[in-house]
């Protein structure tokens, strides 16, 4: 199916409609603040209607709409001084950076255990709903602003020059977050979906 | 010689920018034998197609 840009600009405003109320409750919880809550929704909406998401899916839509939501509410409450509740709302960044260590010998190279895995055949993946779902959680679970500079990567089609100055970053760093959010879903993906029968080694 | 680690961070970034001459050609060698790195390889593949599949998703 191939949308007109028209249309899927208005399919997107019937998602941020429909979104809204899940949005709205979502940031109660978070800020457990009325006003702070409309306004971070209203900001989200904002950004969201842009302009430069206008091919993506439904799907996508939403879990772009969401990595904005759940970052502008991290920045408040971080401002906020509250790092409890951040940290309820997302995995640090060094928290994933441990856990990827944890992967290799002190020597740099893979643990036997801990090698990535032959995931046989991947495609077959694609066609279950099971898999994106997922998928989607483990897009979610990414700090969000790790997430933000990989979907504006991976989904909206951003070179990273334009991703580092657009968030004003260095280009060394952009790599390194990008290689952070390929290496936290593939380990994500591979323990919730390609090896999840088996019985985890420690 | 590439370490396991440092492949994984050239695998990454042959995704987003050309990597050099030597950078290319140590990638290679370490994946000739390296199995868990080789499979690393295809995962980041799948992954880029997974995103770009998940992209056009109307569901």
């Amino acid at each position: 199916m191939n949308m007109t840009e028209e249309a899927q600009g208005a399919a997107h405003q019937q998602v941020l409609v429909e979104f809204r109320p899940q949005m709205l409750k979502f940031a109660r919880l978070q800020l457990q603040d009325e006003a702070s809550a409309e306004d971070v929704v209203q900001d989200t909406m904002a950004a969201a209607l842009a302009g430069m998401q206008g091919f993506l899916g439904r799907a996508a839509f939403k879990t772009w709409v969401f990595t904005i939501l759940r970052h502008k509410i991290v920045d408040l409450l971080r401002h906020r001084g509250r790092l409890v509740e951040v940290a309820s709302l997302e995995r640090g960044e060094e928290d994933m950076d441990e856990a990827f260590e944890t992967l290799f010998k002190a020597n740099a190279h893979w643990h036997a255990t801990t090698r990535p895995r032959n995931w046989g055949d991947p495609e077959e993946a694609l066609n279950q709903r099971q898999f994106w779902q997922i998928f989607e959680a483990c897009l979610e679970v990414l700090p969000a602003k790790t997430a933000r500079v990989f979907m504006m990567r991976e989904f909206l089609g951003f070179e990273t020059e334009e991703i580092c100055r657009n968030l004003e970053i260095s280009t060394s760093n952009c790599h390194v977050v990008l290689h952070r959010a390929r290496s936290g879903l593939r380990q994500c993906l591979e323990k919730g979906w390609f090896l999840a029968g088996e019985v985890s080694p420690c | 010689m590439l370490t396991c680690k440092e492949a994984t961070h050239l695998m990454s970034e042959a995704q987003d920018r050309t990597l050099t001459r030597v950078q290319r050609l140590s990638l290679r060698l370490h994946l000739l034998i390296c199995r868990g790195c080789r499979n690393f390889q295809r995962q980041m593949l799948f992954l880029r197609r997974a995103c770009h599949l998940f992209r056009d998703r109307e569901d």
